[in-house]
Formats: structure tokens, sequence, C-alpha cells
């Protein structure tokens, strides 16, 4: 009710702003239409087809596991419950997304979408014309980009919750229950987000995985770093969401409508418009409201300068880091730039803004995780630079070649979590690759070792076996046959090389070599009895570094606990993928470019001028420049790493790092962005909120104090009169009695008067 | 005593004050005034509380001798008729008082008035 004279603004704003706008772009674009019909593929939106309606059930099934596994909290269940009605719940939405693709499927040659209805939400009218309604219901927009993105979801998060089956297991009870609850919600708000048919139900979603988030990094809420990085976390992600409301708000200013089905039709005319690169002739407000989106995808996405939250995150339990912070929630942004591709192609500035955030974040985030020594933290800064080249891909205006990317990435980087979780889990939360040496060598790790392997060159890039190199090298090769963006890929091709480096570094130096283990900070004493571990006992051999004969005899009876049936299995199955995920991006015609070209980012780019890259087709070339960048990386990798290493904590990359001295130590201590944020945040806003502190505390306090003072001193003055002592009372009562006779004598004419009455009488 | 009454006698013999011949309502206004203030002034310098009660009585009766005074100077009865009245409640009252002063003696096994000022501001 409150909002009404808020909605009632903007649609008056709206109501001013069309037809000042319409009217030249109307014009204009007829007469783009006239000269260049040919080059047009079609509108952007294709025809409308049916589908059934039980799909609108996908994200509710998870909502509803949520419930269920909230009730097992109340329940005080013990099992392992929440994670069968999660898994549950998940594949039957994975299932659906899958029959849901079915029906995609034959009408993507047209670019046709459904919309599903699932009930009224927010109806407003806010005029007296029946067309000024704001209307965001609760309905689902289906075309090929929504399966692309619900496929890798659901399926993901249905074989992270198996894995977070055994994973959590150590924490039974209403902790699991908890994890489960929030794991579920998660794939609703993220469902919510992917499938919604208009931006507020994006929002709604958006502000939902963030929450989720928040809640899975806090898992361990009594651990303050985690507590700390949650809040970090959902601060950092606010300042983004800041940007992604004000462009829903604009975007509502601007066409009066926030459902995309009638938001395109309405882009259609600016986009001819930057089709003829006249893009004096399209309204500022509309070139706004991309680069707004894009602040809000760059703080989901971990982008410069948001995404000192994600390295943070990674306090949260392995599987969340997995499926949350890898491979579906951080790619809602670059899913919001793909879904908004035609608005973004409408603005001079946000696609360059897209691409050079893009490249910087991925080069920084690279440089950064070559010198991390923790394995998780390098994967979380290996995410935020894959994230970097996603939007790069966009940004280049190949809206392809990002959506690929982040659909290998999910798979592939999704694996190396989960592998990089089972040792945590095994090594009782050791993560130092300083500390882990030659796992592959030890009883029960053959399948982790051999599956972070396949990831390792997935994320790498290794030619031509690898569904991450046919993704990258789509987003180079679009990078450089771009003559305007040749530098971003420059900078791109320079962070393959880093990126194959880094991975290999973690690979050769965990992996493989002389076999070396010591157990981490969570060491639980049920662990080792649960467990049995006699039966490989010969593990801790030939790796006695100078720790002290005190530290051997503390962990004497340690053994790690190789992974279950459930984590191996999880974790062959993805490496399965990964593999199988090749014809889809590889093989031509490429399956991934007729998904992405039959929806909303298949909108047709502004016509530039082709690029080549010294002299030959640039994506021909990329094929094989990148995959030798790739092997570089990896050879100097197994040079620096591997050769010749004989004991865990050395490398021949030890004796180079005097050589590159301050530039080591900056990448180490992350570019010490951390330390200027809080320099230039943290502190100038404590400062100012302590000068409002004292304001606070002087004036408004001293207002208030002062007058609840007054009655106190009054009291006090007149407290003495009530002595408890009863003469005194009575000497007052008649020291009062006798002055009001007085008065009440002189004003009556005084005694005279009345001694002389008296006297008459 | 013996000065009071030797006061007296030298007082009468010296023909002061002049020998009453008929009571006027001044006469009997000034009696009332005086016990009033009698009973006042006890009532605010004595600290025995059964002694501020009876002090209380007097100015009680000074007020009822006054209203009957006035209720002959006028020739009425309505005066008379609320002195009864007045009465027959103060006998209930007094009643009252002294069972409240038992009770506040049980309290401190004292009648001192100051004994209860912790009743105080």
């Amino acid at each position: 009710m409150q909002l009404t004279p808020l909605f009632e603004a903007l649609g008056a704003l709206a109501t001013t702003l069309d037809p000042a706008h319409a009217e030249p772009a109307a014009h204009a674009a007829a007469a783009v239409a006239g000269e260049h019909a040919a080059e047009h593929a079609g509108p952007i939106l294709g025809p409308l087809f049916e589908v059934p309606r039980y799909f609108a059930l996908i994200p509710f099934i998870p909502l509803l596991a949520s419930v269920l596994c909230g009730l097992c909290a109340c329940l005080k269940v013990k099992s392992k419950l929440p994670a069968w009605i999660t898994v549950l719940s998940l594949a039957t939405s994975f299932l659906l997304v899958c029959l849901l693709y079915t029906k995609v499927q034959p009408e993507m040659p047209d670019g046709g979408h459904a919309i599903i209805h699932a009930f009224d939400w927010i109806n407003f009218q806010y005029g007296p014309d029946a067309a000024q309604t704001l209307t965001a219901n609760f309905s689902f927009y289906v075309d090929s980009l929504t399966c692309l993105w619900m496929l890798f979801v659901t399926g993901l998060a249905t074989l992270i919750a198996l894995y977070a089956s055994e994973y959590m297991s150590h924490d039974l009870g209403a902790g699991y229950c908890r994890f489960f609850a929030a794991f579920c919600l998660f794939v609703f708000s993220m469902a919510c987000l992917v499938m919604g048919d208009n931006l507020a139900l994006l929002f709604l979603g958006w502000e939902g995985v963030g929450l989720c988030s928040y809640l899975l990094i806090g898992y361990f809420y009594k651990k303050p770093s985690a507590v700390a990085a949650a809040k970090k976390a959902f601060v950092m992600n606010r300042i983004g969401d800041f940007g992604l409301s004000l462009g829903v708000m604009l975007t509502f200013v601007c066409f009066g409508t926030i459902e995309y089905s009638k938001l395109m039709p309405q882009i259609e005319q600016y986009l001819a418009l930057a089709r003829e690169h006249r893009f004096d002739q399209i309204p500022f407000l509309v070139q706004l409201i991309p680069v707004l989106f894009t602040v809000g995808a760059f703080g989901k996405s971990a982008q410069l300068p948001l995404y000192v939250w994600l390295p943070d995150a990674m306090e949260g339990p392995t599987p969340v880091s997995a499926l949350i912070h890898a491979a579906t929630m951080v790619t809602a942004g670059v899913y919001l730039v793909a879904r908004m591709f035609p608005m973004y192609l409408c603005s001079e500035w946000a696609l360059p803004i897209v691409a050079w955030g893009g490249a910087l974040t991925a080069l920084l985030a690279a440089t950064i995780g070559m010198a991390q020594f923790d394995i998780k933290r390098i994967m979380a800064y290996s995410t935020v630079s894959q994230l970097g080249y996603m939007f790069c891909g966009l940004g280049v205006m190949g809206a392809v070649g990002g959506a690929a990317h982040v659909f290998t990435h999910a798979f592939f980087k999704a694996l190396l979590f989960l592998a990089c979780g089972a040792v945590m889990h095994g090594f009782a939360g050791q993560l130092d690759l300083r500390r882990l040496s030659g796992l592959i060598k030890l009883p029960g790790w053959r399948i982790v070792s051999v599956t972070m392997l396949v990831g390792c060159i997935n994320l790498a890039g290794l030619p031509f076996i690898t569904a991450g190199f046919y993704s990258k090298d789509t987003i180079l090769g679009d990078a450089f046959g771009n003559p305007h963006t040749q530098a971003i890929g420059w900078i791109l091709l320079i962070t393959a090389g880093l990126t194959a480096y880094y991975t290999f570094r973690v690979y050769f130096r965990v992996f493989v070599g002389p076999a070396y283990y010591e157990p981490g900070d969570e060491l639980h004493a049920h662990d080792d009895h649960a467990h049995g571990h006699d039966d490989h006992g010969h593990s801790h051999s030939g790796h006695d570094h100078g720790h002290g004969a005190a530290h051997a005899d503390k962990h004497d009876h340690w053994r790690p606990h190789p992974p279950g049936w459930a984590i191996n299995l999880v974790l062959s199955l993805l490496a399965v993928a990964t593999f199988a995920a090749i014809p889809l991006v590889a093989v031509h015609p490429h399956w991934i470019d007729r998904v992405v070209g039959a929806s909303t980012a298949g909108a047709l780019p502004p016509h530039h001028a082709h690029a080549e890259f010294f002299g030959f087709d640039a994506h021909a070339a990329m094929k094989v420049v990148s995959g030798i960048v790739a092997l570089a990386g990896i050879l100097i990798a197994f040079y620096l790493h591997y050769l010749g290493r004989t004991t865990a904590q050395t490398a021949r990359a030890d004796k180079l790092l005097p050589l590159f001295g301050a530039l080591a130590r900056g990448a180490q201590h992350k570019w010490y962005v951390d330390e200027i944020y809080h320099f230039l945040v943290v502190r100038p806003l404590w400062v100012f909120s302590h000068v409002l502190a004292l304001l606070d505390k002087v004036l408004v306090d001293g207002l208030v104090n002062t007058v609840g003072w007054l009655p106190k001193a009054l009291g006090k003055t007149a407290r003495p009169l009530q002595s408890g002592i009863l003469h005194d009372y009575a000497l007052r009562m008649a020291g009062g009695l006798a002055v009001l006779l007085l008065i009440v004598l002189l004003l009556a004419g005084g005694f005279s008067g009345l001694l002389s009455g008296g006297g008459a009488s | 005593m013996n000065h009071f009454s030797t006061l007296a006698l030298t007082l009468a013999q010296a023909d002061w004050p002049a020998p009453l011949h008929q009571a006027t309502l001044m006469h009997y206004l000034v009696v009332s005034a005086i016990m009033f203030v009698i009973g006042l002034v006890g009532f605010i310098t004595r600290r025995n509380l059964i002694i501020m009660f009876l002090c209380t009585e007097l100015m009680f009766q000074a007020a009822g001798l006054s209203l009957i005074a006035f209720s002959r100077f006028h020739l009425n009865h309505t005066g008379e008729t609320f002195v009864i009245f007045v009465l027959t409640v103060a006998a209930a009252e007094a009643a009252l008082a002294l069972a409240l002063v038992v009770l506040l003696f049980r309290r401190k096994m004292t009648l001192d008035a100051e004994g209860w000022s912790e009743l105080r501001g």
C-alpha cells in the first residue's frame, strides 16, 4: 500500500519518457529495416509455443524438499534422510528439465519460447489506462538458454547433493538438516532466477541465492572466519544488487514493463539503431540500464572490483563451494548479461565495460592463484579468473563462447572442487600444497587423483581432448576476431598460460611426486576410530622432512581416510561428463551455437570488421596458439614442480622466488587488494561512523538526557518536603491554612472590619 | 498553681475582666478558637500518637462548639443536627483511629510518630 505513490511516480515518468523516445526511434527503425532487411536474422523473440503446465514444478520441488529438510530438523532426525530427500527431489527436477528440453529442442530453429504461468504475483495498475500496469507474475520463461542453464544447475546440484551426503556425514543431526534445507532453497532460488519470465522474479531469485550463499558460507557459524566471510559475501553482493535493482527500475521507467516477452520487442527498435552504430539516437537512460545490470552481474559473479568475497567464501563446506561458488550461482551474472544481451547491444559502453572488467579480473585472479598455497583458494581464484573469461566472451559480442564456457566450466570446476573437498575431508582439513604430496600413491586415492587430473586438463585447456579447451578457444577467437578487442585477446592468452601453470602446480605437487602427508587442524578422534585404518598402514613412508620427532609421534596413529562410494561415484560421473561435453561444444555445427542462437542471447551484434591473427583466421589460429600456450604452461609447471622434486615442501620454483621478489610477494598477498579496500573503504567508513556516533552521543543523547534530567532535578528540590515526619506535614498544613486565612481576611477588608462586625453583634 | 490562683485572685479583686452579665456569640467563638489552637499546638508539638489523636478530637469539638453557637445565634437547628451527626461519626472514627494506633504500636513497640518517618520521599 505504501508503495503506491512510488509506482505512480515511476509510471508517470514512463509515460512522459515513452513518446519522446519512441517516435524518432520508430522512424529510424523503419528506415533501417528497409535498407538492411537481409542482414536481420528476424525479431529477437521467436514464436510462442505451448509446454505442459506441470513443468512449473521444476522450481517448487526443491522448495518442498527444503521445507521437508526443515521439518527433519524440527523432528531431530539423526539419519541421512535429508540428503536422500534432497537427492531425490533434485533428480526429479533434473528429469523434468531434461523432458522440458526435449519439448524445446524442436522449436530451436525458430528461436521459439514458451511461458509457463504458475500463479499471479504482482499485478498493479498505476494509471487510468489499462496499459499502465506493472505485471510480474510467477511465470517461467522457457527457451533454449533457460534449458541450458537449468540442465547444468539441476544436474550438478543432484550430483553434489549425493557427494554432500557423504561429505557432511560428520555433522549428522541438526547441522545436516540445516545444510540440505539451505541447499534445496538455493536450487529453488536459482531456478527462479534462471526461469523467471520477468526481472522481478529474476531479482527474487538473485536475492534468494545471495541469502543461501550467506547461510552456507556461514555454515560453521562457530568459526569466526566463516562468519566474517559470510558477512563479507553478503555486503559485497548488496553493492552489486543495488546496481541491479536500479537497472530493473530504470527498465520499467524506460519501457513500462519488466517482462521479457514484452520487453524484447520494444528493444528491437533500439537494436536496429545500434546495428547502424547510431548510438547518439538511443536515449541515454536506455544505454544506462545494461551498465547498471553489469554492476549487479559483477557483484554476483565476483568480478573487479567486487571479487574479493569469493575467495573468502571458501570457508563454507566444499560441496557448497563447488555448487554455489564455482558452478552455478556465480554464473548468474553471466546469465543476466546473456539474457539481456539485446539490451547490452543497444549500449555503447556496456559491453566494453563487461569485456575489460572480465579481462582484468581474469589476469589479476590468475596471478594471485599462482602464488597461493591453499588448494581450495587456488581453485577459488581460478573460478574468478574463468568467470572473467566468460564475461570477456560476452563483452566481445560472442555470446556463444561465454555460454559455452559457463557450461563446460560448471562441470570441470565442480569436479576440481569436489576432488579438493575429498582431499580436505580425508586429510582432516589439510589444504596446503606444501604439506601434501603424491596422493596417487596412497591406497584408495586413485579415483580422486585421476578425476582431479581430468579437471586440471580441462581447466588448463589441454588441446583437442578437453571441453574446456574448445570453449576457451571460442572466446579467444571472438576476442581476436574483433579489431577493437585484440588487446583483450592478448590479456586472455597470457591468462590462459598462467591458468595452465597454476592448475598443474597444484596437480604436480599434491597428487604426484613423493608420498607425504600431514593432517590438517580438524583432527577428530572419532574419525580415526570410525574408519578402521588398519588396512592401509604403509602409506606413511619416506617423508620425514625436519619435523621434530614429537610431531611425528603426535600423528603416528593418524591415517587419512579415503573417500567412500558416494564421493568416488560423483567424481567419476563428473569426469565422464566433462568428456561427454566435448561433442556439444566442439563438433560442427555446434550444439551450443544453436542453443544460444535460439535464445535472446542470439541477437545479432552490430556488424564489425573481421580482424585476423597475424594473417590467419582468428578462430583457427587460436586452436593452435592457445593449445601451445596451455602446453607451455603445463610444461613449465612440470619442470618447476615435478622434475627433480624429492621432498614435499620444496620444488625448483622456490629457487626462482627471489628473482621475482616483490612480484611474488604481491601475488602471495593477493596484491594487497583486501588491505587497499580496508584502507579506502572500511577505514573511512569506520571514522565516519564514529563521528556520527559521537554526534549521536552529544547532540541527540544530550537533548534527550536534558529532557529527562529536568523533571528529575525538579523532583530533587521538592523531595525534602516529603520528610515522612508527621509533625512537619501538620505544621505545614496549619501554616498554609493560616496564610490562606490571612489572605482571605485581608481581601475581605481586614481585621478591623471583622472586629467591628463582631463587636456589633 | 499557687501563683495562678494568686494572680486570678488579684485580677478578680481588681474587677478584671469585667463580670459577665450575658454570654454573647463572641464568647463562644473565642472559647472555640482557644480550644482549636490548643488542639493544633498539641498536635504539632506532641509525639505520642494517642496524645496527637486526642488533640485532633479537641480541634473537632472546637469546630462543633462554634457550629452550635452559630445555630443558637441564628435560631435554627441545622447546626445542632449537624453536630449530632458529627459526634456519631467521630465516635466511629475514634474507634477506628485507636485500633490503628494499637496496630502501629504492635509493629514498632513504640507510640512515637517519628518511628514512621521512613515513609518519606
